[in-house]
């Protein structure tokens, strides 16, 4: 089974709120300083996914993503981790895309790929939690799609798919090629082996851009956008928190319970 | 060039009511297309859901439009795009809503890309745009740390609401509304539904849980990603942007640090008290009220004073 993994660059979740700056007049993320930038937490998974249907059943696995030079990194970290291959969109055409833009160019290198039987995306991307490029990419393939999942196994040709519902789960049957989008329940995604990151250093990746893609510039990034980001800014969030305090562990205690009390909030 | 006129809402069932994520779509629906002086329609999907209807119509909406049929009792992504679809092709809506829901999340960007236009996901605030009466979407950006203020410059102009963040509708059943049944065709698709398996947890539901602790005690618990990805809890307990999100009076925080992904599930609680060792966690930045401490040594005696104000 061919499977594409869809993977993207994002300044590290874990960065404390206390480091989090944004330039107000570009409208974008000052990079924390010194917190390197990371895979997107479940394109990970989505990579640990393709993985594990590989280590069964053999195949290949193209890793993907679209982004500026330093995010060949989290090709190499999908490669690290077992991808056989990465492919790179890189062009200043690409930047400052929407969902809408993304998704478009994305499609069109999958295309360009032509054989596959699955494409994999994280859930949501662990910095505009939009969860609307794998979607996208679906709609733009015509191919079926499952989201958000916990489990996917190969039998017969056809994917076995388990979808997280509020209550529980779906059990669903899919006919590939097909697009699945992954979310942490899947599991722990492993870890490069010292073996993967030797030979994922000396592999080359592929970058294509704008034209490689069959794509005019103004159909992708910016220019390309359907929806337009008006404003980015940290909402102001005043502490109001009443520290309650005593004179050892028993006495606030018992001091929060009765603040609780008087407060109505027991 | 087409018109595009109105406010569409593709409601939510829940057995046999309105899903509470309907009533907040009513409310915020309803407000936006008074705003700009147009009809609110809902689309109402599912199995034996005909008598839910009027209760839209009670909500506010102008016209609902029923697909009642056993074959799409469950959400399903190619039939429910192909109606979805289909209505914004017969009604041409300005705009069109969604709850941020596991039929939201999935719906939203299909139609929205299938209509050749973008989509706003997990929205808290929505507003018109007074000069050019398009819609302001306004959506927590980098796990809660930021918001971002969007504008979808083609129509319609799709976006999902985050649950608990919109007023909900009242209800009146004096209100008129028309209901209009439409034809259900499900298309062939690549993905069999096979069964369903409900994985619901004893005990109080955590959505609707008047007090929630991330520790065992009382009433519901819940807990962040991590404990829940280790297996200390399991996934449905889980309260963050990618779990549940929960608004109950009261949420213990116990030991948690509030990252922002896990603080975006609770953002809807009226009261959080945080318990944390570290006087400088981000949990703090939420809590009406805190105490620095282990919370092993914390809560028992907590839990005993609790209970000796709540029998006196």
């Amino acid at each position: 089974m061919d499977i594409i993994v869809c993977v993207k660059q994002v300044p590290d979740p874990e960065t404390p709120p206390a480091s989090f700056r944004i330039d107000p007049g570009t409208n974008k993320v000052i990079p924390a300083q010194g917190i390197a930038p990371v895979i997107s937490t479940f394109d990970e998974l989505a990579v640990e996914a393709a993985l594990r249907i590989k280590d069964k059943h053999g195949g290949k696995v193209t890793a993907m993503t679209l982004g500026p030079e330093s995010a060949r990194d989290v090709l190499k970290h999908a490669m690290a981790m077992g991808a056989d291959e990465g492919i790179h969109l890189l062009d200043a055409a690409f930047g400052d895309g929407d969902g809408w833009a993304t998704a478009y160019a994305l499609a069109q290198a999958i295309k360009k790929v032509g054989r596959y039987d699955l494409v994999l995306c994280g859930r949501q991307a662990a910095d505009w939690d939009a969860g609307q490029v794998g979607l996208g990419i679906a709609e733009f393939l015509n191919l079926p799609s499952v989201t958000p999942i916990k489990k996917v196994e190969v039998s017969d040709g056809k994917l076995g798919v388990e979808r997280l519902v509020a209550d529980g789960f779906e059990v669903l049957e899919v006919s590939p090629p097909a697009l699945l989008t992954v979310s942490n329940e899947l599991g722990e995604p492993r870890y490069p082996t010292l073996r993967g990151i030797m030979m994922a250093a000396r592999k080359q990746v592929t970058t294509w851009n704008a034209q490689d893609i069959g794509v005019e510039a103004s159909q992708v990034g910016a220019r390309g956008a359907r929806t337009k980001l008006l404003r980015l800014f940290i909402p102001i969030r005043e502490s109001k928190c009443e520290i309650v305090e005593g004179e050892d562990v028993v006495d606030a205690a018992t001091k929060l319970a009765l603040r609780l009390r008087e407060s109505k909030i027991i | 060039m087409t018109e595009y006129r109105g406010v569409l809402i593709c409601s939510e069932a829940l057995q046999g009511s309105l899903a509470a994520i309907s009533w907040e779509l009513l409310g915020i629906g309803r407000k936006l297309a008074n705003d700009l002086g147009e009809e609110l329609y809902a689309f109402l999907p599912g199995r034996g859901v005909q008598p839910l209807a009027q209760e839209l119509v009670a909500g506010g909406a102008d016209k609902v439009f029923v697909a009642d049929d056993p074959r799409i009792e469950y959400y399903q992504t190619d039939s429910y795009t192909a109606l979805m679809d289909g209505l914004c092709r017969q009604l041409s809506p300005q705009i069109v809503l969604m709850g941020q829901t596991s039929l939201g999340r999935d719906l939203a960007p299909r139609l929205a890309f299938r209509q050749g236009t973008g989509v706003a996901m997990d929205c808290v605030e929505l507003s018109i745009d007074l000069q050019d009466r398009s819609l302001l979407q306004t959506r927590p950006v980098y796990g809660g740390n930021a918001l971002a203020v969007l504008k979808t410059e083609t129509k319609p102009q799709v976006a999902t609401i985050r649950p608990k963040s919109m007023t909900e509708a009242q209800r009146d059943t004096s209100r008129r509304g028309e209901v209009i049944s439409i034809p259900v065709n499900v298309p062939p698709g690549g993905v069999n539904f096979v069964k369903k398996v409900t994985e619901e947890v004893e005990g109080v539901k955590l959505e609707d849980a008047e007090i929630i602790s991330s520790s065992p005690g009382g009433g519901a618990w819940g807990g962040t990603r991590p404990v829940c990805d280790s297996g200390w809890l399991p996934a449905q307990l889980q309260i963050g942007l990618t779990g549940k999100m929960v608004s109950p009076n009261l949420y213990l925080v116990v030991a948690a640090s509030g990252s922002s992904q896990h603080m975006a599930g609770c953002s809807g609680a009226r009261n959080i008290v945080a318990i944390n060792k570290d006087p400088e966690a981000n949990v703090f930045k939420y809590a009406r009220f805190g105490v620095v401490a282990d919370y092993r040594q914390l809560l028992p005696p907590l839990t005993e004073k609790c209970k000796e104000l709540l029998s006196g």
